[in-house]
């Protein structure tokens, strides 16, 4: 935990530096530039339609951005620039794995076996890429074992070690989410980006996600990228928030600095024709 | 209520009238439909004229039937199946300790597999035998290992491919046209086949790599008929439609099965007879079945076989993992096609003969159907069917008393087809996800609880 906090605020582990991404003649992003912190939990939020999710496609290699770049810095020095990359680089390579906004499970496997394929680039390396394991080596079985305990333990954390054998598919809602992102932790990532995780959840389920998401950044010491709806969760969790409207940044700081932010409360709740004025002219400010 | 629970006291005169007068309707019903169809024929007479031929007789029949069995639709099956459902609804659930068969269903019928050949022998002496060991055994053995190379495409990756057949031809075509004109022998040929025909995979598996869902099986479809009109066209390699004929035997490492003093029954002091062959031949696919199977399990538990089912799933999910779906894809292509290709150049040395003919897309229709008529990803659902689809198919030449019935011009395999249908039909009413629906887990942490169809996904690519 001291190692993790010596670096913490250090350094950026993201950064995404002037990004566009047009569809068309819709500029879904308009020159966004932020940072994600190491160690820390960011929520990105914004209105509906700001270009949330499309800036997470963008850093996932779902979407080839327009412009900008987006680098990441792991914690052995290596970096990579994602907008460069396949989607499926980017978790194997870079170490982003992320979540879905409407969740994407694979129903008719277990829970475990859910686990288990997000492990599926050490596994293959370990099986000597299908041939190996295919003439029932040992180094496979060993790594299969590993990989076993390494479901188990996600499985404990997210609670839901009772139901292992069951299909993910007959998972409630809540316990769905759960699994999502304990099968996006077992790819082993230095950055989770969840879209929406708190999306349909109970106060009480809600609370239990935030349980989770707090031991993620304590004992794995992975970094969070979050959008989120939810400003229970957003002001309870975050460390540093994001806000996006049209495609581009009004806002970043603190939750409690953007909360007071003239900008993200006219966002949100929108402003009467007779203050459109005011807000103008405090947005010009703010901008120079 | 009283009507569902308590069908037999005072519902039963209401059942009756209700039976009668839907049967009725559908009488009604049915005499409209069919009044012009069957009921009046336009023939011609002596002088080529119109003439319409009433057949009342023929008619009064379908009514008969349509009303007889909505009757007994109403009046019987309806209320014995709401009794049958509320009885097993309100028995407890039981707990089924799956029996001994159950339990060692594989072990069984791989021994019994192994057991039939020497008990069809014995049973029927060597010139009887030829019939059950080469129609039914070798047969249905060659399907069952087809329907199982396609299930690595079709039931565990998802890929829907409607031209498997092609590489049943590269590895029949493999075969012929490399023993022929090389001299090789089948046991090198057979893994080479086999690397073709999965190179050959491969090199359908770029281009529909975007592919999904009904393109996807278009693109296929369309790369089984290029194959086969290469087959036909190409006549300079392949002598076209004439095919090849004179492939080489296999021999049993060097011991050739024919009447030659280095021959099979001659070293053995056997008398000739051409049932050794078939024999041979039956144990020789049974192999390469259990090699097709062993492989398939292995594979299943093996990350890659994870990642074909998990790309059946939900290919997205998969790339947010980390796992290049592309090679995945190809793998599933090629190593699919590769067992194709093993069977196409058992194929080839068993019939002698090859000729574009033997690798029409019915082919394929046949393969696929197999593998959904079993349950798409269970090896033994799909054995099931094999049997069920061609062991059906030959049974129907052995039905010569249906001759005596339907007169001297009845060919029964001809119907083939409509029972084909009839049989898929009814199928997807009584058992959608195929014979065995279930999915067994790869892998579990306290106990194996088979996984149900409702869950799994059929693919969408």
């Amino acid at each position: 935990m001291s190692a993790m906090a010596s670096t913490m605020n250090n350094d950026a582990i993201l950064k995404v530096e002037h990004l566009s991404m047009r569809f068309g003649g819709l500029m879904a992003i308009n020159d966004l530039s932020f940072e994600v912190r190491r160690g820390e939990i960011t929520a990105l939020i914004g209105p509906n339609g700001a270009g949330k999710t499309t800036v997470f496609n963008c850093i996932t290699g779902f979407y080839k951005p327009t412009m900008g770049m987006i680098s990441m810095q792991q914690k052995d020095g290596k970096s990579f620039f994602l907008e460069r990359m396949a989607d499926f680089e980017v978790t194997r390579d870079a170490k982003v794995a992320r979540t879905f906004q409407n969740i994407r499970l694979f129903s008719g496997l277990t829970l475990l076996e859910n686990l288990l394929v997000a492990q599926h680039n050490a596994l293959m390396k370990a099986s000597g890429y299908t041939v190996l394991g295919l003439l029932g080596f040992k180094s496979y079985k060993d790594a299969s074992k590993e990989a076993t305990e390494k479901a188990r333990y996600w499985l404990e954390k997210a609670s839901l070690i009772d139901r292992a054998d069951d299909p993910a598919g007959d998972l409630p809602y809540g316990a769905q989410r759960r699994l999502e992102i304990a099968r996006a932790m077992c790819t082993g990532p230095e950055l989770l980006c969840l879209d929406e995780p708190a999306a349909g959840l109970n106060p009480r389920e809600s609370q239990e996600l935030n349980k989770l998401l707090r031991s993620i950044r304590a004992d794995n010491g992975t970094s969070l990228l979050l959008i989120e709806h939810d400003m229970s969760v957003v002001m309870e969790i975050s460390d540093h928030v994001v806000v996006l409207e049209y495609g581009q940044k009004i806002s970043d700081g603190d939750p409690a600095h953007v909360k007071n932010d003239p900008r993200v409360i006219a966002a949100y709740l929108g402003v009467d024709d007779d203050e459109v004025e005011t807000v103008r002219h405090e947005v010009e400010e703010g901008a120079n | 209520m009283a009507t569902v629970t308590n069908p037999s006291t005072a519902s039963t005169g209401s059942l009756t009238a209700k039976a009668l007068r839907e049967a009725t309707f559908t009488a009604v019903m049915t005499f409209l439909m069919f009044v012009l169809f069957v009921g009046l024929k336009t023939d011609q007479n002596m002088r080529n004229e119109l003439i319409l031929v009433p057949r009342w007789g023929l008619l009064a029949i379908f009514v008969i039937i349509a009303f007889v069995g909505r009757f007994a639709m109403v009046a019987w099956l309806q209320p014995w199946r709401t009794a049958r459902k509320a009885a097993k609804d309100a028995a407890p659930a039981q707990t089924t300790d799956a029996g001994f068969v159950k339990r060692n269903f594989s072990k069984l019928a791989i021994l019994a597999l192994v057991l039939y050949p020497p008990i069809i022998l014995s049973l029927f002496g060597a010139q009887g035998s030829l019939k059950y060991i080469d129609n039914f055994g070798i047969q249905i053995l060659i399907y069952v290992m087809l329907a199982w190379g396609l299930n690595i495409v079709v039931g565990l990756a998802g890929l829907l491919d409607l031209g498997y057949v092609a590489f049943y031809a590269v590895g029949a075509y493999s075969y012929a046209l490399l023993s022929i004109n090389f001299g090789f022998s089948f046991w090198i040929l057979l893994p080479l086949a086999g690397i073709l025909s999965a190179f050959w995979g491969i090199i359908l598996g770029f281009p529909v790599l975007r592919l999904k869902g009904d393109y996807l099986a278009i693109v296929t479809l369309a790369f089984g008929e290029i194959i086969r009109l290469v087959l036909i066209n190409w006549q300079d390699v392949t002598q076209g439609t004439f095919g090849i004929s004179g492939i080489p035997k296999i021999t049993l490492f060097g011991i050739p099965f024919d009447a030659s003093p280095h021959g099979f029954a001659k070293i053995f002091n056997l008398p000739m007879s051409s049932a050794y062959y078939k024999v041979f031949l039956f144990y020789l696919i049974l192999l390469l079945c259990l090699l097709t199977a062993f492989v398939t399990i292995r594979l299943r538990r093996l990350p890659i076989g994870r990642a074909w089912e998990a790309l059946r799933e939900d290919e997205i999910a998969c790339r947010s993992l980390g796992i290049n779906t592309v090679t995945t894809k190809l793998t599933a292509f090629a190593i699919g096609a590769m067992f194709g290709g093993f069977a196409g150049s058992f194929f080839a040395a068993r019939q002698g003969f090859v000729s574009p003919e033997s690798f029409v897309f019915l082919e394929s229709a046949v393969i696929l159907s197999i593998v959904v008529l079993g349950g798409m990803g269970s090896l033994t659902g799909i054995a099931i069917a094999a049997i069920a689809m061609v062991g059906g198919t030959e049974l129907l030449r052995e039905m010569d008393f249906l001759k005596h019935i339907f007169g001297p011009d009845f060919t029964p395999e001809l119907y083939r087809m409509l029972i084909f249908g009839l049989a898929m039909i009814t199928m997807m009413l009584v058992r959608p996800r195929g014979f065995v629906g279930s999915r067994e887990p790869t892998a579990f942490l306290f106990e194996r609880k088979n996984v149900s169809g409702s869950f799994t996904k059929e693919g969408h690519g």
